[in-house]
């Protein structure tokens, strides 16, 4: 090997999922083979490119650009160095160019600009490739200004309910108070999603820098991130990135020279899906059992410890750098109808090629779960596909060309929720799913509604009984009514949408719930 | 003529039952995180980190540091499903149940756990080096069925690799 001065990057992501695939051992057979061979490379933990099913992917940067090997493991790595995979050498794993892979290269990172490229916690990478832009052009703004400019950009909330982002800003920006904060949704709670953590992991500096601006903009000094206690990854990665930035004078008094001050910290969860609901993370910032407020008073104005708040998600906050720094038209150029801009699709669960899909709205479904994943992960027909997480609704295949926006999926009684996607094969069994999602209520329930705490138990109970084949037509009218009361009688969407799951269950897969006997013979 | 005085009946304060070691992490827990905003929930993951669990009789010591009453502490342990109020073996595994594990087997997985732990879920075995506990998505959708073995992640599990994640986990300390 050459004695170079300048050692050859070799990239292995830190990315929680890369890891439980064994990207730690592979780094570790990586550093170990070059001491062995006396080569000279520097190991970067860059976050994950999201195409899960080549994870361990591992980049060597070449002239050329950087070149993919995937997946690696560490029985390969012997291999690998014998064929000078440093150079970007042929074999068998090699996927040519990073950048030049289609199911990248089809897509438009905007908020994963950065993901999969960087040294996530590294201050110097970050602004070498675009970072803190947003940050300089936010202090050469006025407040008024710079929500105005996440109000023209269409951003609205990623964390579920799309509420615009400006709007928020805006009440908040107006309520005077001597104290405000700005409040990072981390909760992550929807099965089938990772977006959030994916850029805690791979780029924690881009959401760092969307709350600093987000506390320019209202007049917030103090920002916390609520991330829930199933991501040690992301806790370790924000907490390297907050003290990064802390000491590159990113956070702290005088931010950048500037007259405004931030200060940031990490809370961890403690398992509990209601506490992503905004009002109950609140509750569990301060403190308390996550139980659900009653709105009003909005968290805009009295929010936590009862001063004005803004409540955004990871992506929301994360997407704001690229609004301030490119401006609100570029953004806004991105999407269809009323759902602007780019959204981190989740490919989840039985496909081939599972993984994260940014795009603009208004990709079909059938895009996504053939173009980009490739039809299922066990060769079977793609049977159901829930969409929006545990409370969205299960869509059939005569749904799968609803384009992906929000409105869209709203007209077919579905909802695209935080973006995840989870695809079922036909060997699943949609009456078993429909009695999943009422458990999952009742376990997750604050128990502050009676249909919700109460409800969702006697709808395990019905879903048994019509699994059971007893009195079929009174019991699936029973689980409807059911529905309905809980669609009804609920303070906030845990309730209020399990019926999504479960009706949609019924209305398209009916024969799941017909009794056993006559399925059987039909 | 001078009354008799009343003897003031002081409230009864229950004594600190903790063992001496535990007593000494809660007290360093509160030392440092009871005048946090918001502190109880940073102080009961302080303790569990600590001791693994939260233990019922460390309660009055967190009620008293915040001033607030025991049946609140007893209540925020309560509702939030990561909090224990018993110890637990050397690991801690969790298995995920939610929808896209569901869709790769999960379901079967955790029928197989079950059977060859020997144990339910919130249990531990009898050779205490397992606790099992279900787990609600562990952002690992995309390589599915997932488990965490105590803050380490595993993917795209099988029988096969489940068992041998248990048998290498049985043998270490
Ligand atoms: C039951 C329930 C669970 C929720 N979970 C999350 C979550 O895990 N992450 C999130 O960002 N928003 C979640 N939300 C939405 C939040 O209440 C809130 O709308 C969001 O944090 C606002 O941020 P955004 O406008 O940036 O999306 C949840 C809502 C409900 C009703
Ligand atoms: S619907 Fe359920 S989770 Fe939501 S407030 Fe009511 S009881 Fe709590
Ligand atoms: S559903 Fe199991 S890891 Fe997300």
């Amino acid at each position: 090997m050459s004695n170079t001065s300048t050692h050859i990057r070799v990239y292995v992501p830190r990315d929680a999922s890369a890891l439980s695939l064994g990207a730690e051992q592979t780094a570790n057979a990586i550093a170990a083979e070059a001491i062995r061979l006396g080569a000279d490379i520097q190991i970067v933990r860059n976050g994950a490119r999201g195409l899960f099913w080549l994870e361990p992917m591992v980049e060597v940067e070449t002239p050329e650009g950087r070149v993919a090997y995937g997946p690696v493991q560490a029985s390969d790595i012997a291999n690998l160095f014998a064929a000078d995979f440093l150079h970007g050498g042929k074999h068998d794993l090699r996927l040519g160019l990073t950048e030049e892979i289609p199911y990248l290269k089809r897509q438009q990172r905007l908020t994963f600009a950065r993901v999969g490229i960087t040294d996530p916690v590294s201050v110097e990478d970050y602004v070498a490739h675009g970072g803190f832009r947003g940050l300089a052009a936010a202090l050469k703004t006025s407040s008024a200004d710079i929500v105005k400019q996440v109000t023209d950009s269409g951003l609205r909330g990623r964390g579920g309910a799309a509420f615009p982002a400006g709007i928020k800003w805006k009440t908040v920006f107006s309520a005077p108070a001597e104290q405000k904060y700005i409040v990072c949704n981390a909760d992550e709670g929807d099965s089938g999603t990772y977006a959030d953590r994916m850029i805690m992991e791979g780029d924690p500096l881009v959401l760092i820098e969307g709350m600093i601006i987000a506390g320019i903009a209202v007049g917030a000094t103090q920002g916390y991130i609520y991330l829930r206690s199933e991501y040690p990854h992301a806790f370790r990665a924000l907490n390297e990135a907050i003290l990064a930035a802390k000491n590159a004078g990113y956070l702290g008094t005088g931010i950048c020279g500037s007259e405004h001050d931030f200060e940031l910290e990490v809370r961890l969860g403690a398992g509990a899906y209601i506490c992503g609901e905004e009002t109950s993370l609140l509750e569990s910032l301060e403190g308390i059992r996550g139980q659900v407020r009653f709105k009003p008073p909005l968290p805009a104005l009295k929010g936590l410890f009862g001063k004005p708040t803004v409540v955004n998600n990871v992506i929301t906050l994360a997407s704001v750098p690229i609004i301030l720094d490119r401006g609100a038209d570029f953004y806004r150029d991105f999407g269809m109808g009323r759902s602007r801009g780019t959204l981190p699709f989740q490919l989840a669960g039985n496909l081939k090629h599972a993984g994260l899909v940014e795009c603009a709205f208004g990709l079909t479904l059938r895009e996504i779960l053939y173009d980009f994943g490739g039809g299922s992960a066990t060769g079977k027909p793609i049977r159901a596909v829930q969409v929006g997480g545990p409370l969205g609704a299960y869509m059939p295949e005569s749904q799968f060309d609803t384009p992906l926006d929000y409105e869209a999926l709203a007209a077919v009684g579905a909802m695209l929720g935080h973006g995840g996607i989870v695809a079922f094969d036909d060997s699943v069994d949609m009456a078993q799913q429909a009695r999943y999602a009422m458990e999952f209520c009742a376990i997750e329930s604050c128990g502050k509604c009676t249909p919700c705490r109460i409800g969702s138990i006697r709808g395990v109970e019905v879903i048994d009984r019509i699994i059971a084949a007893q009195e079929h037509a009174k019991n699936v009218a029973l689980l409807r009514d059911l529905c309905d009361t809980l669609l009804a009688g609920s303070l906030c969407a845990l309730g209020g949408m399990v019926p999504f799951p479960v009706t949609s269950a019924l209305n398209h897969f009916a024969e799941d719930f017909e009794p056993r006997a006559l399925r059987a013979a039909s | 003529m001078a009354r008799p005085a009343i003897p003031i009946q002081l409230r009864n304060e229950p004594e600190n039952n903790l063992p001496p070691d535990q007593s000494a992490a809660v007290a360093d827990v509160l030392h440092r995180l009871k005048g946090v905003p918001g502190a109880l929930l940073p102080i009961l993951h302080g303790v569990q980190e600590a001791l693994g669990y939260v233990p019922p009789d460390a309660v009055h010591l967190i009620a008293l540091a915040l001033n607030i009453s025991r049946a609140e502490v007893h209540g925020v342990i309560s509702f939030y499903h990561h909090f224990r109020s018993k110890p637990v073996a050397r690991h801690v595994l969790y298995l995920c149940r939610a929808e896209a594990c569901q869709s790769m087997g999960a379901v079967a997985l955790e029928a197989h756990a079950k059977k060859i732990l020997g144990i339910d879920f919130h249990e531990s075995t009898a050779d205490g080096a397992i606790t099992l506990e279900p787990v609600y998505c562990l952002g690992n959708c995309a390589c599915s069925p997932a488990v965490m073995l105590d803050q380490e992640l595993h993917g795209r599990m099988t029988v096969e690799k489940f068992d041998s994640l248990i048998q290498a986990t049985r043998q270490t300390a």
